[in-house]
Order: structure tokens, then sequence, then C-alpha cells
């Protein structure tokens, strides 16, 4: 008797080998070979270190490392100490459910839109000084302070909390579902211990584990990002990942062989940014059990958690300033220094499509519904595939789904862009449609994964055993019960389809226009009512997705009280 | 024509022994044979053995055979074997009467014919008029009787009751039961029920099996 299902989890493993995973490991190769001297297409053929003494001699070299290593770093322990402290204070006031639509628009806007927002509300002539200018600083002209491209990265990490503060919380607060928060809480309190001391003590240690992957995905993305970093962070030098970016986009060709050295300093920089946060994680659990043997009751955790409260109630209210900043400016017509508000508006903007946006939208609309279509049907054929040889998920399964959101996307894709051209497959929209799909996947495959294994095995035995076939029980039965979660997982990977940057950038060959890279390239120095187009386009792309995915349940399922819930099952 | 059980193991793999000592037993038409013990010792295993659900990782020796016919090698689908849980499991997107419609054999052919054997079996379940009903706003009665048709519907040639009365409280308890057990004697229906509940177990009125 052969195993159930095994075509269809054959076909599924050598699409995602084939289509994932060898990209990338190709891509990494030619990279590699392109840092040791070897990169045919511009006449390097041999293997030397040359590019290593390029790229060290390169000016800025070193100090963008230490950016990338301060702002990677800085953001994320500061977002996780910031998302656990709000979560200690306001745990038990707000259900997982509530807290998962508070944060869907920041969920939503890309990385570049709530990036080009943040600048808009700091930068000198931003509207954070026009609403306090000149009655309060007194100032008349735009002060000559640098709050945006600051040479500390301190732009960068703000930016970069606004989105991953709120990613972290939704994390936090699915994982808290998972523990019994209530009880311990009872119990730690009943034995003398302040609230915030318990949260510390007792409920973080359980949690930890339960969001250890996700914090180590916003690590790597928050070292290796690049259009946050081109629109906030220092310019000169840039953060690296930005430095390799611009290397590789040179008119110079001779720099290339050192920015793929470069790419690999920067993989390597991940691999021991993680290993070191491991480290770190050993650290703090070793000493935290000392302290909590040492039984201090301390109830002055309190304020640190109220601060923290505050701080994310600060980011979430700049987040919304900056969205609604982005369409305030999409509207302005005329708007001079210091005023709040723009003196006349105009639609003249929108009402330009033929200018660039409408062909950009088109364009990011057709590419975030195909590579979702690709990623949804990829991820539903696995887990059908897993149901049908009744049987969980391997660790190295499951490594190959997380794979392309732990590598640095620098690190591969000038490589697979090699690699791509080679073949004949380069600068296109097909190309572009398997780069975005790399990390479409991985979210849609997540996102899916946990609601698709908390159906009732029972429901689907029942169907069985009124003689339904694996085919119909996946779509009478599955399929429709799981509508939510599936459609939940489209708009999550819509959004990180339309978030794409440097895989359009690279793969597209520069030709590819998308909301995003025309976002981000006119985001220096443009015209803010243009810039700001763009840039509410690209938020209400992935935000319109969420909106269909809560509302299309909804109605489908108008009579159905037991589907009515956050999870279908 | 029986339900039969051939020195039936389930081994959990990595587990040096089996889940149960091999069962043999044989179930007549229309009689409910009750396999009792307490919670935690395989007896939904066991169903699942016989249904042909097994998790991966449980591997079955011996055989089941329905109507002395060899089924160990089906899959659950082409068992022809019906299946009642604890809490009902209607299908939550679907409406009561497409529940029923969705179990009813393909052997009854037409739209009307088809509508016309659920309303049929919904008005047998004392649930006339319920056909589009959301699931979720039945009582739990309800729900037992109108999952019972659905798996009746089905013409299974055996049917396993997994706790099928454990959620009900005690009074609709007993209604139930005698509900369930008339229609399996009625069809003459061989049933396998497991229950940690001696009074299920007297009122099935069969053998009675301790695991």
């Amino acid at each position: 008797m052969t195993e159930p299902g095994r075509a269809l989890r054959a076909t599924v493993l050598v699409l995602v080998l084939g289509g994932i995973i060898l990209p990338i490991t190709l891509g990494l190769w030619e990279t590699l070979r392109a840092a040791f001297g070897i990169l045919p297409a511009i006449g390097a053929r041999e293997l030397s270190l040359e590019p290593w003494r390029a790229l060290v001699a390169l000016p800025g070299f070193a100090t963008s490392l230490r950016l990338t290593l301060i702002t990677g770093f800085g953001a994320t322990l500061l977002a996780l100490v910031l998302a656990t402290g709000f979560c200690a204070a306001v745990h038990g006031r707000i259900g997982a459910s509530a807290g998962g639509r508070l944060l869907a628009p920041y969920l939503a806007a890309p990385h570049a839109a709530l990036a080009i927002g943040v600048a808009f509300l700091i930068a000198p002539s931003g509207w954070i000084a026009r609403l306090i200018s000149p009655w309060l600083t007194g100032w008349t002209l735009p002060p000559q302070i640098a709050s945006v491209h600051d040479g500390w990265g301190l732009a960068l990490m703000l930016g970069l909390l606004v989105k991953e503060v709120p990613f972290l919380l939704l994390v936090i607060l699915s994982a808290l579902g998972q523990v019994p928060v209530r009880q311990h809480l009872a119990a730690g309190r009943a034995l003398g211990y302040g609230r915030g001391m318990v949260w510390l003590k007792l409920i973080m240690p359980q949690v930890y584990p339960l969001i250890r992957l996700p914090v180590f995905i916003v690590l790597a993305f928050a070292l290796s990002v690049v259009d946050v970093a081109i629109i906030l962070g220092p310019s000169n030098p840039p953060t690296l990942a930005v430095a390799i970016t611009r290397w590789y986009a040179s008119a110079d060709t001779r720099l290339i062989l050192p920015a793929s050295a470069a790419a690999l300093v920067q993989g390597a920089v991940v691999i021991g940014a993680i290993a070191l946060w491991v480290g770190g994680e050993r650290l703090v659990a070793a000493l935290g059990l000392r302290w909590l043997r040492a039984g201090g009751r301390g109830r002055s955790a309190e304020p640190g958690l109220m601060a923290a409260s505050a701080l994310v109630a600060g980011l979430m209210g700049l987040g919304v300033l900056a969205l609604a900043g982005l369409a305030v400016w999409s509207l302005a017509w005329r708007w001079p220094w210091p005023l709040a508000l723009p003196a006349s508006w105009s639609l003249a903007g929108w009402l330009n499509p033929g200018s660039g946006w409408g062909g950009a939208l088109a364009l990011t609309l057709g590419l975030g519904l195909a590579t979702t279509a690709l990623a949804l049907g990829l991820a539903i054929a696995w887990l059908e595939g897993e149901d049908r040889a009744r049987r969980g998920r391997a660790g190295w399964a499951a490594a190959l789904i997380y794979l392309p959101l732990l590598v640095p996307q620098i690190g591969f894709l000038y490589g697979l862009n090699v690699a791509a051209l080679r073949i004949g497959l380069g600068g296109g929209i097909p190309a572009v449609i398997w780069a975005q799909e790399l990390f479409v996947f991985p979210y849609v495959m997540i996102a899916l994964s946990e609601p698709w294994r908390a159906l009732d095995a029972r429901l689907l035995h029942t169907a069985a055993a009124l003689g339904a076939s694996p085919l119909r029980r996946l779509l009478a039965v599955k399929l429709p019960v799981l509508l939510r979660p599936i459609l939940t997982a489209a708009a999550i990977g819509f959004g990180v389809s339309v978030a794409q940057y440097l895989p359009t950038l690279f793969l597209g060959a520069g030709r590819v226009a998308t909301l995003t890279t025309e976002a981000v390239t006119l985001s220096s120095g443009s015209d803010r009512r243009v810039v700001g187009i763009y840039a509410v386009l690209q938020a209400a792309l992935p935000l319109a997705a969420y909106l269909a995915a809560i509302a299309l349940p909804a109605m489908v399922h108008r009579n159905r009280r037991a589907l009515s819930g956050e999870f279908g099952a | 024509m029986s339900l039969d059980l051939a020195a039936l193991t389930v081994t959990l793999r990595g587990s040096p022994k089996p889940l149960f000592a091999a069962l043999t037993l044989s179930v007549p038409l229309g009689a409910v044979v009750t396999v009792l013990g307490p919670s935690g010792v395989g007896k939904s295993t066991l169903l699942d053995a016989i249904g042909g659900h097994l998790a991966h990782g449980f591997t079955c020796t011996g055989r089941v055979m329905l109507n002395r016919r060899d089924v160990t090698g089906l899959p659950a689908e082409a068992r022809r074997i019906g299946i009642l849980f604890q809490d009902a499991l209607m299908f939550p997107h679907l409406s009561v009467g497409d529940n029923l419609a969705f179990g009813l054999t393909r052997a009854v052919r037409g739209r009307k014919a088809r509508r016309a054997a659920v309303e049929a079996a919904l008005e047998q379940a004392g649930l006339g008029g319920f056909h589009d009903r959301d699931p979720a706003t039945l009582s739990g009665g309800q729900r037992a009787r109108a999952a019972l048709m659905r798996a009746l519907l089905a013409r299974p040639l055996a049917l396993l009751l997994d706790e099928p009365f454990s959620a009900l409280d005690s009074q609709l308890r007993s209604e139930i039961r005698g509900f369930v057990f008339d229609h399996i004697r009625e069809r003459g229906i061989p049933a396998l029920l497991v229950t940690h509940d001696l009074r299920d177990a007297r009122a099935a009125g069969g053998a009675v099996i301790t695991l």
C-alpha cells in the first residue's frame, strides 16, 4: 500500500526545493563566486582576494558596518522591551482579536510607506515642526537640524520601531493565548509579587520561547533593511545594506565584486548577530534565575511598565500621524512653511493617473495577485499533503520555510539576478514574481499553518465516514470552514508582495516600476505631493486586502454563528 | 452479516507494546456492543483503527471485517463505517439540511428526491422545518439527532459511537440514547460504542468488553 498523498507531497517538495531553496542557494553561490573574483559577465575570471581588499579600502565601509550593528540591535532590543512592557501593562484589558484589529493598519502598511510618513513628520520642514512653529519654537524658517538621515541612525531606528513594535505586539498577544496568564498572575500576586514582577519573572519566561523566531526575523530584518534605511537612515555613509545596494547599482562595474564581498559580510553579520543574541538569551536566563531565586517582591516595576506603555502609545500615535500626513501631502496644493495645514488643496495629482502612479498601481496590484495566488496554492497543497500523510511537519521542512526570511535579501538577490540572466529569465515580470514569491510564500505558510492544524480532525473523520473522498473533504469542508484564515493569509501575502523593494529592483533590472520602488526612489528630494500619492496607495492596497479578508468571510458566513469568530474552526 | 474484529491491536511507533491487548469481537446486525474503560486507555484510537482514521505513527495489526469483507486496507471514505462523536460535530459552514445532504448517499438521485430524503430524515429527528437553520443554533439534543440522521443517510454498514452521549445532561441523555439505539436496531446496523459510563453500556443491551 503506498502512503496516501505521496504524489502530492513529492510535488510540493519539488516545487519548494526547486522554486525557493534552489534560487536562494544559486544566488548565494553566484554572490560567493563574485566575492572571490569570478563574474564572467564583467570579464572577471580569476579567483582572488582582490574584492575583499577593495571592500576594506572603500570609503565608509567600517562606519557602515558600525551603523548597521547599532541600528539593527538597537531597534530590535528596544522594540522587544517596549512591546513586552506594553503587553504587561494592557494584558487583560485588550483581547487578542481586538488587538489584532487595532494593529492591522500598522501591519498592513508597508515599511516604506510608514517610513516616508515618518520622514514627512520629523523632517525640519515636516508636520511636527509646522505644528509647533513659530508660536512655540520661534522658528520662522525650517531649522537647520538633521532630524532625518541623522548620523546616528536615530530616525532609522524610530522608523523601524513604528513598524516592528506592532508586529511584536501581535506575536506576543497571540503567544499569550497559550499561557495561563490569569492563573499565574493570581498565583504570583497571592505570593506577594507585584503585577509587573509576575510578568517579568513568570509570564515572559513562558512567552519568550514562543516568540523567539519572530524576534530573530525582526533582528535579521533590522540589520539588513534597505528601503527604510534609504528613506530615514544616514546617507553618507549609509548602513551596510544600503551601501551594498548603491555599489551594485553603480555605473562603475568594478564595484560589483567588492559589493558581493560585502553582501557576504552582511550575511555573516546576520548569522553572527543571531548567535550573539542566543548568547544573550542564555546570559539573561541565567541572571534571571538568580534574580528569581533571590525572591525580591519589588513592586517597583510598575513605573517601567507605564513608561513602556506611554512610549508604545506614542509610537502608535506617530504611525497614525505618519499615515495621515501622507494623505494630507497628497492633497496639498500650496503649503508654505510654517502653516499647520495646506493653504490650498487640490485633487490634481489624484486625477492624473497617467503621470505614473496609475501604471505603478496596476503593476503592483497584478504582481500582488499573482504572487499571492501562487503562494496560497502552494501552501494549501503543502498543508493538504501533510494531512493526507497524517503527519506533522518535520523540523527540516519548517526550516525551509523560514530560510528566506532569515537570509539577508542583499546576500543572494544580486547573485540570483546573475543566475536568472544566465537562463534568460532576467529583467522581466516573471523574474520579479518569482523573486517576490520567495518572501510571500513563507509568510502565507506561517499565517495559514496554525489555523489549518487547529481544525478539528474529527470533523474530517466525520466527512470521511460519510464517504467523502480526500478531494471532497478539502473542497467541501476544509476550505469553506477555513475561509477566514485562508483570506487572512492571502491578505498578508499580498501586503508582503506590495512591500517588496529589493527583489523588484534587482530582478526587474530597475525597469519594473511598482508603487514601492517608485515611492522609495522619489522619496529622496522629490515633490512631497507626488511621493504622498505613491505612499498613500502603497499603504492603502494592503489595507484594502485586510478589510476584504475580514468582510468576505463575514458575508459568506453571515448565518453561521460558529464561524463568525476570529478563527474558522 | 456483522462487524468483526480479528486480533486487532494498535501500536504507537517507538512504544514496545500495543495500546491494548489484541481484540477479537463480533457485533451482530442491529446490536450495540460496548467497549468500556476510563479515558486515556485508547478507546478512541480503537475506533480510529476501525474507521480508518489512525494518525501517522500508529500501526494497526489484525483485521477489520465488515460483512465478511476485509476492509483493513481501505481508506476511511471507502469503508462505509459511520461515526458519531460527543459534540455531534456538525459542519459549521453548512445549514442543518446541507449537513444531512452532505451525508446522503449518492444512490439517491435527482434534486427533488434528495431534498425529500433530507426533509424526511429531519422529520424523523423531530427537526421538521430546520433545513436552513445554522447548526450552531441547535440545542445539544437536536444536534445529536441531526448528527445521527446525517450518519444514517450515508447508509453505513456499521456505526461507531465515540461517547456520543457524554455532553448531554442525564434526562436528555436517556432520551437521545433511546433514539440512537432504536434507529440502529430498526435498521439492523452493527454498532460499537465506546464509553466510560456504565449506564450507557447497560442501555446498549449488547455485550460489554472492558479495555
